[in-house]
Order: structure tokens, then C-alpha cells, then sequence
């Protein structure tokens, strides 16, 4: 794993090993393409380790509404993706769908957000789907345990949740028996498009490959450009808890707290534009705490094990960018800060787009080029 | 109102820290001494205020030293609270008003969390038993022998029933030896130290002859050798529970010289030496290198115990193992080199006060090179067969780290993410030297290659309700609510 | 299996706790851990992962297998706490339960 290259030659080399790339190098194998996966080593920025699990669908796409369309398709596929992965490795990645809710604290804000889903779904060109906007006496009887702070909340039945570290092994062991060459600490310094292809000069030696897709993370930024591309990203931070394992008692996904198959409450999140800083802040771990507490009373005895900061991977709309280079045809960038809410699409939509030959007109909404053009008045 | 809770914080009540709070307090800096034990004396000089085992001379009078280094600290002025639990140490991201560097020490005493602000934090954290990962060892029944050791000092008790001790290393034999003078039964000790350690330890032999060690270390083995069966040369172990479930220790088997054999066990006391606690070190963000010689990690110091992080020191076995005597020396020189950081005496003065600790800590060392390649662990002690357990939180064997290698990590955090290895409460304390070993020896190179778990605080548990009542800065709110 | 030396046994200050609801005695300065060990007590939890039985490993609070329940809470590791007269010990079976 660890020799340098021979420079082999590949139908495909993905650049980046986290849930994105892993996705779409499952895919590309599966549609029958020579794929090499090429990852930085053991100690590396990846947010593929420090997300937060949800395959969410409620709220996504206000200004986008092809995105509010990508995310409730991929939600829907979703499960035939874990079933798929099971068969083939024998991993369960623990995908459950049991509808998500966003509880809130204040009228105000169950006002706004109830706002904010109605503006969603008003949008031209949106696929409408169900979600209910709930006053406290419901909630309760969904979430027996929400405390006296809780006014209400919004739920929809399509959000689900999975276990997203077991999705990455599942993936890398499913990567591994279609016959994909897995290169980790082989982080790429520069790409050439050249003779119709591409020729990756990485840490482990060359690489040469007939396409090149870049799910990079935040990487993405700067190998984009090398291949006539553009993935202007930026690190935004959000801080995680882990409780102890504890025997079930929540059952259904929030968007701030959810409990996972193994037993250990997950508490988030927030959003700090901190650069590439990972270190953790206890007075925003406190107030992700605090908020946790008044969702759900219950956890304040529980004790925090982990607690870890991950940096997301943003646009500057919050949006994926997919496109396929004009200047180097056959360089695609997949980029999007919902690598596990997307991972049933990477896998059984855009890479097969990608391994025949390209993405269609559905993507141009995905293309970076938006960011250039100046925003109607 | 100063901006400043302390001038400095001590963390551990040990050797190391207790004289290093000492000294520092004794020059008038302002010093708070944080342990997690309600009495002073780390594990070493564990229960040194209060032990039931009265009669000195069946703890030996090296443990009684311990008591000797409560006086200085008591008249010293340094405040010591007991029953503090650190759970981080970090820098905030901005420095107080005055530009001057603080620390930040997130702390739990009486169940409430608190935030303490220094100006320099000396970790004193100590040591813990190298893990010894055989077929069987997380039944019950099987203790560390430094656990044994706990037992005895802070409670009086030895073990009853059928009783094997295993393993190799100084406090194998110094607890067996107290085992002696108590009266206790052992029925065996089984002595793993390899025959070709002998032959790599001879050339450094010279130096141990000079050794503190070598008297009392030599008559205690004697006598022990003399009154208990030692069996030798034994190259493999495990641990077997009852027939039907019972789910407790019921007998040890051993291999020596090819041929295997069984021995009834209520009780199994292993040990293979101490490494550094480097828990809190390492979610600090110390860097820590791969020590060949003692064969474990410890975080990178200078002569003064300065680690890569500014304004955190390290001393004692917290730093690398140096034994009780050593880390008492150099809790003192890393006080003196604290005092002068922060501008309360020059160098020279520095230098000058250091001379006699220095001299008495490289006393303290000497023969420390023999002990260690005398008592390296055999590869099969820290390179386990597939089958046995590694990470003892989350159930995770040997085998299934060599499957992860082989499907692509490189290291022990890829591992982490893929098996769970080293995400339970203990957080690697118990599994981290051993998936690190597992992964080199899979891969073809060396740990310090491969790399540790990289961690972060909390490194002891709280609640999340003492979580949530810490103070929070108006942009700590904004980061989580608006958005 | 653990025993009391003898000399201490006659000059100690007993402390009645219970074990399982068990009446039990202990001296004043055990852990709770110790405690469970001198009374005979070698497994103190069932693992949340497969069940398996473990006791005491360390004493010294790093290794987190002595988890018990004490007085109604949860997780709480025992060679980190005093026994105290009346505290109640149990047995931890599997994971923790979010009410206790």
C-alpha cells in the first residue's frame, strides 16, 4: 500500500478517499471503470470523520431548488444503497428512516422556520414533500422526553440517519473487492491534462489516468484550477459531543442531537469561520451542551467521552458544486458539505454519468461558473 | 481583578508534581496543586497519608519516602486541591488584556466543571501499566499488577484462592516481595523476560553496577526467587474462564520451551513495566516521538521538560520512565525552568539552583538503559495473535486491525474511524501502544512511522450538564445559535 | 479473589453498603471497587458491546472496567469513589440506561 506508483494506467483516478470520493469510486467500479483512489495518510484534515450522520432532506434547497430535488432523490435511494453495500461487504451501516425532526426553542423561531420551509417549497421547479409543522403537545407525543423550553417543531417523515464511520470502512472494503487501487499517502501536488488524459504527480510517485475526478474536500480548491476547473470552498468549523453509550431512548434523528446505533448520544453543532483551526473551544462545546439539555433534560447525567471539531467543506452558497471541465475534458469536481446525505447519489447516479462520459444539463445549475455571475437585483 | 487564577498549575499529586509545587511556591510564585485521588502520592506513593498497612516493612522503605515530600509541599503555600479531575489544558485564542500568554485548564471537583486561567501548566501526570494483551485478559480476575498493588496499599488486601503473577519488570518483583513480607500466597510467577534480552542488555550492565537499583533490586529478586516458584523463558499466556459461561478467570496457560501447561487461577497479576499517561500531553497538542530504548511513546521535552506547547512543561514518568526518584528531581528542575519563563528568576539563578537536582536525577537514572533492554517485552507481548482483544472498551481484536492495514490504513486514527479502536472512555490508554505496534509490524515499518491516536479533551468523562454551566463569551453563543 | 490482612481486619472501621441489594461491609478508605473485591465480588459489569463479564483491571482509573452503578447513577467508575455508609452498588448490565 505504501510502494510508490509503477504509473499504471486507470480509467479513472478519484482524488480524495472520504465519503465523496470513496461514493464515487464505488460507483465508477461498479460501472465497470479501472478506478485508483488517491488519499493523504492517517493524520488529515477529513471531515468524512467528524460529521454528524444525517441523511437529511427538511430544509435543504431555499435558492436552490434542483438541490431540495438532489437531496430528496438521494434520500430515496438511500436505502437500496445500504442494502447494496450489505450484500456485497457483509457491513450493515445502519441506515434508519424513521423521520427527523428540528425542534425549537422559542415561538419565534417555530415561526421563521415554518417560514423558511413554506418560501422552500413555493420555489419554481419544486418537487414538493411532505413535512409538518408541529406545536409542542404533538412533538411530545413523537419525543416523550423534550423538556418545558420546547415550543414546538418541524418534522419530516424522509430524514433518516446511518452510521457514517461505518459507511466509510463499508465503502473502503466495497472499493477494495471491485478491484479499485486504493493509494493512501499519495496526496497529489499538481495534475497535467495531456495526450487526451491526465497525469497526477503525487507523494507516492505518478499516476496516470483517462479521467480524473476531484472529491477532494478541501483540497478540491486547489488542484480545481490545475485542470481548467473551480471549486472555491472554504473550512467552516463545527464542534461535536459524544455521550457514553446509553440503551435506546431516542428514536428518531434531530437535526442537533440523535443517538446512534451503538448507543452514544451525538450532540452538535455550530459554525465558525476559524480557517483550518481544529481546536476546541469549551465555551462553544458549553453552549452546543446547554442547548442539548434543554431539547432533552434527561442528558444532563450523561457523561461526554469525545467531543472533536470538524471543518466543513462550503461553497459559497452552501450549494455542491459538479462540473466537467471545458479546457480539460474529462476533469469533474464533486464537491458539497452533505457527503452522507449525498452518498446514495455519488454512487449510483453521478458516477455512472461520469463513466459514460458525462454529466448532461441537470448539473449546469451544480456548475461553479454561478459564483461568477453577479446576482440579479 | 486578575486576569489570572494562578501564576501556576501543578497537575498531579506524584512525585514530580508534588515537588514541583512544592519548589515553585517555596520562591513565591502562586501555585494550585490539581489531583483527582481525595490524598496525595500519584499511584507510586498511593494511600503514602492513610494506608491500613501499617507496619513499614511490608511496603518497603522506598514507598516510604512518599511521605517525606508532603511536609516541604504543606509548608511550601501552594494550594492543593485533591479531588480535581483535569480534563483539558489549552490555550484560548486570545491572550489576556495584558498580552500575556494564558492557559486554560477545564477542570470537575465535587461535580461541577470549572475553567482555571495560569500562566504555566507543569503536567505531572505520571505513568500507567503497558498493556499485556493475551487470549483472556479482560476476564475477571485479571488485574495489573500495579492494580494489585493499589489493592494492597490503600486497602490491605491481598490475593486469596490460587494466585499467578506473570509478566517481567521491577514492580513485578518489588510486589511479589511485598507479597512476602504480608504473607500472602502466590502459587507462581512467570517470568516472561527473553532469553536474548540478556545478551542486548550486557553491554549497558557496566552502567547499572553504579545503579541505586542494583542493591535492593538484587536482594529483593534474590529473596523472592529463593521463597516462590519463578518459572522462566515462558513465551506465550492466556487467561481462561470457567467452562459454561461463568465468565470469570478460572486458569493460566503457559508456554515454556515449546510445551504448554496449565495452571488454576482465581486470580492473574500482570505486568511488562510502565509507560507515560500521555493523554492529557497529546489533546494538549504536545508532540510526542516513538522512544526506541523503552519501546513506548512519550511527549517531546527539552532537559527542563518544556514540550512543543508554550507555557505547558512535563515531568516525571509523564515525560519517560524514570522511576519515583527521578521524577522528584525533575519536578524540581521543571519548576526552576517555570519560574524563570515566567520572569521570576534569571538563568543563571536558574542554573545555579538546578545544579543539585540535576546531579541527583542523573543518579537517579543511572542503569535505567540496562533495566529498560533487560525487560523489553517480547514481540508476541505487544504484538498479539488475531484473536486476542486489543481494545478492551469497544471489543477489538488483533486481526481485525490487520484487516483494516490491509484495506488501506495507514494508521492507528484511520483505524479509529474504521473499527472503533481507541474511541471508548479509557480513549487509547489501554489499546493506543498496542494498535500502533499491530499496524508497524503489519506494514513492514516502524511505530514511530505509523503514528498515535491524535487526541482531544475531554480525556476524563463529565457530564454534559457541568459541560453545559461552563462561562461562554458572547461570540461561543453566536457560533452556536445564529445561524 | 481478594482478602483482608488479618491485622487490619481487627482494627478496621466497618462501612455497610449493599451489593445488588446484598448487605455488605467494607472499611472506611476502600474504593468501592475494592469493596466489591473483598467481598468476593469479581465481575462487577456485563459489557455494552457483547455482554461479556469484567471486573477490575487498573484501580487507578484509566481503564474504565470497573463501571458500576452507584446510588442510582450509572457508568460511575468504582475505584474513583469511597464507599460510603448505605451508598448501594449494582452490578452494570450493558449499556447505561438514560434515566439512571
Amino acid at each position: 500500500m505504501t510502494q510508490p506508483s509503477r504509473g499504471g494506467e486507470y480509467d479513472v483516478a478519484v482524488i480524495g478517499g472520504g465519503l465523496v470520493g470513496s461514493a464515487l469510486a464505488w460507483g465508477l467500479a461498479r460501472s465497470g471503470q479501472k478506478v485508483a483512489m488517491l488519499d493523504e495518510g492517517d493524520i488529515a484534515v477529513r471531515p468524512s470523520r467528524g460529521n454528524f450522520a444525517l441523511v437529511w432532506v427538511q430544509g435543504k434547497g431555499l435558492g436552490m431548488a434542483e438541490y431540495a430535488g438532489w437531496t430528496k432523490q438521494s434520500s430515496d435511494d438511500w436505502s437500496g444503497f445500504a442494502d447494496l453495500l450489505r450484500e456485497q461487504t457483509g457491513l450493515d451501516v445502519a441506515y434508519r428512516r424513521p423521520g427527523g425532526f428540528m425542534p425549537m426553542l422559542s415561538e419565534e423561531e417555530l415561526q421563521a422556520r415554518a417560514n423558511t420551509m413554506m418560501r422552500l417549497h413555493n420555489q419554481p421547479d419544486m418537487i414538493p414533500y411532505p413535512y409538518e409543522v408541529m406545536d409542542r403537545e404533538t412533538l411530545r407525543k413523537e419525543l416523550p422526553f423534550i423538556g418545558p423550553d420546547v415550543v414546538g417543531g418541524t418534522y419530516c417523515p424522509l430524514d433518516g440517519h446511518c452510521n457514517s464511520l461505518r459507511l466509510l470502512r463499508t465503502l473502503h472494503k466495497g472499493i477494495g473487492m471491485l478491484g479499485v487501487d486504493y493509494r493512501p499517502n499519495h496526496r497529489v501536488e499538481s495534475i497535467e491534462h495531456r495526450d487526451g488524459g491526465f497525469r497526477m504527480t503525487t507523494a507516492g510517485g505518478e499516476i496516470r489516468a483517462g479521467k480524473v475526478v476531484l472529491a477532494a474536500g478541501h483540497d478540491s480548491a486547489r488542484l480545481a484550477p490545475m485542470v481548467g476547473l473551480s471549486a472555491p470552498v472554504r473550512p467552516q468549523r463545527g464542534h461535536v459531543i459524544v455521550t457514553e453509550k446509553t440503551a435506546p431512548f431516542l428514536h428518531h434523528p434531530t437535526v442537533y442531537v440523535r443517538q446512534t446505533d451503538e448507543g452514544g448520544v451525538m450532540i452538535g453543532d455550530s459554525f465558525e469561520e476559524t480557517g483550518f483551526d481544529t481546536t476546541l473551544q469549551p465555551g462553544i462545546s458549553s453552549a452546543i451542551a446547554q442547548r442539548a439539555i434543554r431539547f432533552f433534560p434527561l442528558l444532563g447525567k450523561l457523561n461526554v467521552v469525545r467531543s472533536w471539531a470538524a471543518l466543513r467543506v462550503l461553497t459559497p452558497d452552501g450549494f455542491p458544486i459538479y462540473e466537467e471541465s471545458k479546457t480539460a475534458p474529462g476533469a469533474f469536481v464533486a464537491t458539497c458539505h452533505s457527503g452522507v446525505t449525498l452518498a446514495a447519489n455519488h454512487a449510483l447516479t453521478l458516477a455512472p454519468l461520469i463513466a459514460a462520459g458525462g454529466l448532461g444539463d441537470r448539473f449546469a445549475p451544480f456548475s461553479a461558473r454561478r459564483f461568477h455571475v453577479p446576482q440579479a437585483a | 481583578m486578575s486576569a489570572f487564577d494562578f501564576d501556576i498549575a501543578v497537575v498531579g499529586a506524584g512525585p514530580a508534581g508534588l515537588a514541583a509545587a512544592a519548589l515553585a511556591a517555596s520562591k513565591g510564585a502562586s501555585v494550585v496543586l490539581l489531583d483527582e485521588q481525595a490524598e496525595p502520592g500519584g499511584q507510586i506513593y498511593r494511600a503514602v497519608t492513610e494506608t491500613p498497612v501499617r507496619d513499614r516493612k511490608v511496603l518497603g522503605p522506598d514507598y516510604w519516602h512518599g511521605a517525606e515530600l508532603l511536609g516541604p509541599l504543606r509548608d511550601s503555600g501552594a494550594a492543593h486541591w485533591p479531588g480535581s479531575t483535569v480534563w483539558s489544558v489549552a490555550r484560548p485564542r486570545e491572550d489576556g488584556p495584558d498580552g500575556q500568554r494564558r492557559i486554560q485548564i477545564g477542570l470537575s471537583r465535587n461535580g461541577a466543571a470549572a475553567l482555571l486561567t495560569v500562566r504555566h501548566v507543569i503536567l505531572a501526570t505520571g505513568a500507567l501499566e503497558r498493556p499485556f494483551p493475551i487470549p483472556g485478559w479482560t476476564l475477571p480476575g485479571v488485574l495489573g499488577a500495579g492494580a494489585a498493588q493499589v489493592l494492597l496499599k490503600t486497602s490491605g488486601l491481598v490475593p486469596s484462592g490460587a494466585t499467578v503473577m506473570a509478566g517481567s519488570g521491577p514492580l513485578l518483583w518489588l510486589l511479589a516481595w511485598q507479597y512476602l513480607q504480608a504473607g500472602a500466597r502466590i502459587d507462581a510467577i512467570l517470568d516472561t523476560t527473553p532469553k536474548e534480552n540478556w545478551r542486548a542488555a550486557l553491554p549497558l550492565l557496566p552502567g547499572f553496577l553504579r545503579s541505586p537499583y542494583l542493591g535492593k533490586g538484587m536482594k529483593l529478586m534474590l529473596e523472592v526467587r529463593r521463597k516462590l516458584t519463578v518459572i522462566g523463558n515462558v513465551t506465550a499466556l492466556r487467561a481462561e474462564g470457567g467452562l459454561a459461561g461463568e465468565g470469570v478467570l478460572k486458569s493460566v496457560v503457559y508456554t515454556r520451551n515449546g510445551t504448554e501447561h496449565r495452571l488454576p487461577a482465581d486470580t492473574l497479576l500482570l505486568h511488562h513495566g510502565v509507560i507515560p499517561n500521555l493523554n492529557l500531553a497529546n489533546a494538549t497538542g504536545c508532540a510526542q516521538r516513538w522512544d526506541e530504548q523503552q519501546r513506548c511513546w512519550r511527549p517531546t521535552t527539552d532537559e527542563w521538560g518544556a514540550t512543543s506547547v508554550e507555557g505547558v512543561s512535563l515531568a516525571g514518568d509523564g515525560a519517560g520512565i524514570g522511576g519515583a526518584r527521578a521524577a522528584e528531581e525533575a519536578g524540581r528542575l521543571t519548576a526552576l525552568d517555570a519560574l524563570h519563563r515566567l520572569g521570576r528568576i534569571g538563568r543563571e539563578q536558574r542554573d545555579h539552583s538546578a545544579a543539585p537536582f540535576r546531579a541527583a536525577l542523573d543518579r537517579a537514572l543511572t542503569g535505567r538503559a540496562f533495566l529498560d533492554t533487560l525487560y523489553t517485552p517480547a514481540e508476541a507481548f505487544r504484538v498479539p495473535a488475531d484473536d486476542t482483544i486489543v481494545c478492551r472498551c469497544e471489543e477489538i481484536t488483533a486481526g481485525a486491525v490487520r484487516e483494516a492495514v490491509r484495506l488501506g490504513c495507514s494508521g492507528p486514527n484511520q483505524a479509529k474511524s474504521f473499527l472503533r479502536c481507541g474511541m471508548g472512555p479509557c480513549q487509547g490508554r489501554l489499546c493506543g501502544p498496542t494498535v500502533t505496534e499491530v499496524i508497524a509490524a503489519e506494514r513492514g515499518v516502524s511505530p514511530a512511522e505509523v503514528g498515535y491516536y491524535r487526541l482531544r479533551p475531554p480525556v476524563k468523562p463529565i457530564t454534559l450538564a457541568e459541560l453545559a454551566a461552563l462561562p461562554k463569551t458572547d461570540a461561543d453563543i453566536d457560533a452556536v445559535f445564529k445561524h | 479473589m481478594f482478602r483482608r490482612l488479618p491485622e487490619i481486619e481487627t482494627a478496621a472501621e466497618k462501612v455497610s453498603f449493599t451489593i445488588d441489594g446484598r448487605p455488605a461491609s467494607a472499611r472506611a478508605g476502600d474504593s468501592v471497587a475494592a469493596a466489591l473485591l473483598a467481598n468476593g465480588v469479581t465481575a462487577c459489569r456485563n459489557t455494552p458491546v457483547s455482554g461479556a463479564a469484567r471486573g477490575p483491571y487498573c484501580m487507578m482509573g484509566v481503564c474504565f472496567d470497573c463501571l458500576v452503578t452507584i446510588d442510582g447513577t450509572g457508568n460511575r467508575q468504582g475505584c474513583q469513589v469511597r464507599v460510603a455508609p448505605g451508598m448501594a452498588a449494582e452490578t452494570q448490565n450493558g449499556k447505561r440506561e438514560v434515566e439512571r
